[in-house]
């Protein structure tokens, strides 16, 4: 049987992994919102596990919110980053430093 | 006895001084002079009056607070007077003196510009030195001490634009430092034990604290060390070796301050704050024996000094240390009364000896160096018969004020049976010699002789005094009124305070209960048994050996100043080496700057370099800042304008977080 | 002991793709490591019986939302030469942060047990007839309406920005201003001029 723990450990594995991405890669947006994606599916792991585990199905509603919201999030993202690649004929990460001060 | 009156004492100098000090410009010299003069009057007729009082009509002892500055830990720091027959005596000098001074000043200083800041000034000090002896708590006299010595400080270098006068009040200002340093230590040890700082309550502690003892320096008894402590103020302020350097430098102010504050009130301060503190005293041996030596010392070895000296007002200035020195030796053989009674006939004859030098050098057009006069008794007769009559009451001349209290004094350390005493008699009894010796010295030089001055003039006619051009010689002159007027009247009681004084001041227990002397010390209480009125006194003075002696002293300077001038010289080449020592002031200015003030700076700026430039400011102060840099600069790598790197920073947190939860959970 | 192995299977099989995603040089690669990444999640999900949002993930996820990526990925002009450049000199420290990360997880979920669940039970099957959509559906447009009903909402909003936000006029393109034809005035395109009589030369 799967256990409460093993869908943890896949979530938190999941996790690290999006967080590593986000630091890793310095060129690419694009790449910094599919990271994003992923972290958000790391939650919904943990989500649906829980709410498997409790038999409470409030859990899997919220996934259904996280993935409206995330789609939401990438499509605004997307556009975003297509303005920006109009603007400056670059996605390369290193190139948006404009908040330093 | 009514505490507004003693009120007005000290503060109509005080008002008098802001009013001259603030506005002297405004209200001009004539205004400033008379606002001040009356100031002081009040404070000296008040102060007779006062001493009427106490003296004549049986008024009590005055001992109270009259306004409380502040309250803290159960300590009251107030102002409060002490007025019994010893302070009002004091007073009653002090202002008389200082009025002399005042009157004196308006001639001596007419044509000087700061004529309103120098009255401001010297009323200021009179207010300074009433509120010191009028003190009932050690924070007063404390305040008194400090504001006499500030003042001074003032007044010394009142033509600050002459270098030797800054030097000579640094000079002041450094010596006193070091005796206020001891002094502050004194009481602040009486506070610590008695945790109060009135008189009172210190006096009644004495006994008490001569059974303490002290863990410093291997034990040490506490009465003694606070007594010591406080002594070493009084070496400071009253000129005692080795703190006596700074009073023959401190002439450099204008004579009317010599006059006031280095012959009659503020070295004198000293003197009386030891006599105030008998109760004290009285309970260490030690002490007092210490006492004794430094005030033998310096009678016999400063007056030395005043041998060798040309400058008129220098050689009255030593004389006035070895005085000093007198008093300080009787104060150490437990003869209070006899100290303070000669600080009352010094005050009048110095003052008067320091004026006449002063109406003198007006004579000669600001000259100061006897080798240059000569011959002015015929020229300035009153300032020549004043002076006699100071000089005379000064080398003990019976029937002068001077005799009474010196012999008295002679006599008393010669009975004292403590520790030294035979030392501090040799030397006070030679002093009496060299007492005499300088005294003619100086009044023949001055007044009789050849008059040099027409030779110097005719040698150096063109060189200085502008004003006077190539005229000649210029005649001395007599001085005005203003100036021979306080002559006069500082050279009557030169005379004869001490005929009619001494009695009551000396035997006649004129201080009561103000000074207090153990049984066994009562050197006074035994010579009193010999005593049967000045008269006989004074008769019986010329079978003693310190006549004598000034009478040898006399010759000694009739025979080098005015028989036979070459000896003198002979005898300068001769001893050349005595000579060098005496020129040098055994050496102590040497020592002082060559060795204490090298080694000080040495320290100082050892400290500067590597305590304040180092430590302070390179690794404290800048050390702070470098390091605040070094960090902004290294943290500044982080605010790199990149999202990934802020998301980077809360996950590392988030992650350390999580760690740190871990660990102690 | 078949649903485990499975469980397995498809985890590894997520990590590995996950570990895709953020290692490829080229992003298509990327996001085709990522659409594995969510088939293989939607796997799970149906294994341990979440099946509506398993099928909703690839549906949405796989089927809408990675196309988009892909399409943009597609789309924008990138420099692939630059792109592959590889990582940054502190991928070492990300490296580090992201073991720390999964060893403290793993810790606080194997050692801790957080705080007192029985981490180790397995989830217990729902009974045949049990319908997972049925039972969302229920809870989703009763108790949920209303934030159902503001989900939708934000989708138009989202609809709405990317439009707003990518829509731009190109000077000198020939199109119909509809409003601006309907709010036309009679004097802005009739000038009604006055002109003096001339004589005749």
């Amino acid at each position: 049987m799967i256990t409460l723990a093993d869908m943890l450990t896949v979530s938190g594995i999941l996790f690290a992994l999006a967080v590593a991405g986000i630091f890793l890669n310095r060129k690419n947006v694009i790449l910094l919102l599919m990271c994003v994606e992923l972290l958000l599916l790391a939650a919904n792991f943990n989500f649906i596990a829980f709410s498997r585990m409790l038999g409470d199905l409030t859990g899997q509603v919220f996934v259904f919110f996280v993935l409206t919201v995330a789609a939401a999030e990438s499509a605004i993202g997307l556009a975003i980053l297509v303005v920006l690649f109009r603007e400056r004929r670059s996605i390369n990460v290193e190139d948006l430093n404009t908040l330093k001060g | 006895m009514n505490p507004h009156l003693l009120i007005a004492i000290p503060l109509a100098p005080l008002i008098a001084a802001v009013i001259a000090g603030l506005a002297g410009h405004r209200i001009g010299r004539a205004a400033s002079h008379t606002i001040t003069i009356a100031g002081v009057a009040i404070a000296c007729g008040l102060s007779l009056y006062v001493l009427k009082q106490m003296y004549w009509d049986g008024v009590g002892t005055f001992n109270g607070p009259v306004y409380t500055w502040l309250v803290s830990d159960g300590v009251r720091i107030q102002v409060g007077f002490l007025i019994d027959r010893l302070s009002v005596l004091m007073m009653s000098v002090v202002t008389f003196v200082s009025l002399c001074v005042h009157v004196y000043t308006i001639g001596y200083m007419s044509d000087d510009p700061g004529y309103t800041r120098f009255f401001s000034y010297i009323s200021l000090f009179t207010f300074a030195m009433l509120m010191l002896v009028m003190s009932n708590n050690f924070m007063q006299l404390f305040f008194g001490w400090e504001a006499v010595g500030m003042v001074s400080y003032l007044l010394i270098g009142f033509w600050y634009t002459r270098p030797s006068a800054i030097f000579a009040n640094f000079k002041a200002f450094i010596v006193n430092r070091v005796g206020d340093f001891g002094f502050i230590i004194g009481i602040a040890a009486l506070f610590s034990y008695t945790h109060s700082l009135s008189y009172t309550t210190a006096f009644a502690a004495a006994p008490h604290l001569a059974q303490q003892t002290l863990p410093v320096f291997g034990g040490v008894n506490a009465l003694t060390l606070i007594c010591v402590a406080l002594f070493i103020g009084a070496m400071g302020k009253s000129a005692q070796v080795p703190l006596h350097v700074w009073l023959p430098d401190s002439m450099e102010g204008p004579t009317p301050i010599s006059a006031l504050i280095h012959a009659a009130t503020m070295v004198t301060a000293g003197i009386f704050m030891v006599a105030r503190m008998s109760p004290l005293f009285e309970h260490s041996s030690a002490a007092l024996s210490f006492v004794l030596v430094i005030g033998a010392t310096t009678a016999f070895f400063m007056g030395i000094l005043g041998v060798v000296n040309n400058d008129i007002k220098r050689v009255i200035a030593y004389s006035t240390l070895s005085q000093l020195g007198y008093m300080t030796a009787a104060l150490g053989a437990s003869a209070y009364s006899a100290a303070i009674f000669h600080l009352m006939t010094h005050a009048f004859f110095k003052a008067l000896l320091f004026l006449a030098a002063g109406s003198v050098i007006i004579g000669m057009h600001h000259e100061q160096d006897m080798r240059k006069m000569g011959g002015l008794g015929k020229y300035m007769p009153i300032t020549a018969i004043t002076c006699w009559v100071g000089g005379l009451a000064l080398v003990a001349t019976p029937f002068f004020s001077g005799f009474y209290s010196k012999d008295a004094i002679i006599e008393a350390v010669g009975m004292s049976q403590r520790w030294g005493s035979t030392y501090a008699y040799w030397c006070v009894l030679l002093g009496a010699y060299i007492t005499s010796l300088y005294t003619f010295r100086l009044l023949f030089m001055t007044f009789h002789g050849e008059e040099r001055f027409r030779k110097v003039h005719a040698e150096h006619g063109h060189d200085g005094h502008g004003e006077h051009g190539g005229h000649g010689v210029h005649e001395p002159h007599e001085s005005p009124w203003v100036v021979t007027g306080p002559l006069i009247a500082l050279a009557i009681p030169a005379l004869l305070i001490g005929y009619f004084t001494v009695g009551k001041i000396l035997y006649g227990n004129y201080f009561g209960s103000a000074i207090v002397v153990l049984p066994a010390h009562n050197v006074l209480g035994r010579m009193a048994a010999h005593y049967h009125g000045p008269l006989a006194l004074a008769l019986h003075a010329f079978v003693t050996a310190p006549f004598w002696l000034a009478v040898a002293g006399l010759f000694t300077a009739w025979l080098f100043v005015l028989k036979r001038p070459d000896l003198a010289d002979a005898a300068a080449v001769k001893f050349a080496w005595l000579k060098r020592i005496l020129d040098q002031k055994f050496y102590f200015d040497w020592f002082n700057e060559q060795v204490i003030a090298r080694v000080s700076r040495g320290i100082g700026i050892g400290l500067w370099k590597a305590g304040d430039q180092g430590l302070i400011d390179g690794a404290v102060v800048n050390g702070t800042a470098a390091s605040v840099g070094w960090l902004g600069g290294v943290v500044r790598r982080v605010q790199s304008g990149y999202l990934y790197s802020y998301a980077f920073w809360i996950v590392i947190g988030l992650a350390a977080l999580l760690g740190w939860f871990l660990v102690h959970a | 002991m078949l649903v485990e192995i499975l469980f397995y299977i498809f985890a590894t099989l997520l990590v590995a793709g996950a570990l895709g995603v953020i290692t490829a040089r080229n992003p298509v690669y990327s996001v085709l490591f990522l659409v594995f990444s969510f088939v293989n999640s939607a796997a799970i999900w149906l294994l341990v019986e979440a099946e509506f949002l398993a099928i909703v993930l690839v549906l949405v996820y796989v089927g809408a939302v990675m196309v988009l990526f892909l399409f943009v990925v597609m789309m924008l002009d990138i420099n692939l030469a630059e792109i592959r450049q590889g990582f940054t000199r502190f991928a070492w420290l990300g490296w580090i942060t992201a073991l720390a990360l999964i060893a403290e997880i793993t810790a606080v979920i194997w050692r801790n047990g957080l705080g007192g669940l029985d981490v180790g039970r397995g989830f217990v099957s729902e009974p045949a007839n049990y319908s997972n959509t049925l039972e969302l559906g229920r809870v989703l447009y009763t108790h949920y309406a209303y934030p159902f009903e503001l989900a939708a909402v934000l989708l138009v909003v989202a609809i709405v920005a990317a439009i707003a936000l990518t829509l731009r006029r190109r000077p000198g393109l020939k199109v119909q201003d509809i409003s601006h034809q309907v709010a036309v005035r009679a004097e802005d395109r009739l000038r009604v001029v006055k002109v003096a009589a001339e004589k005749r030369s």
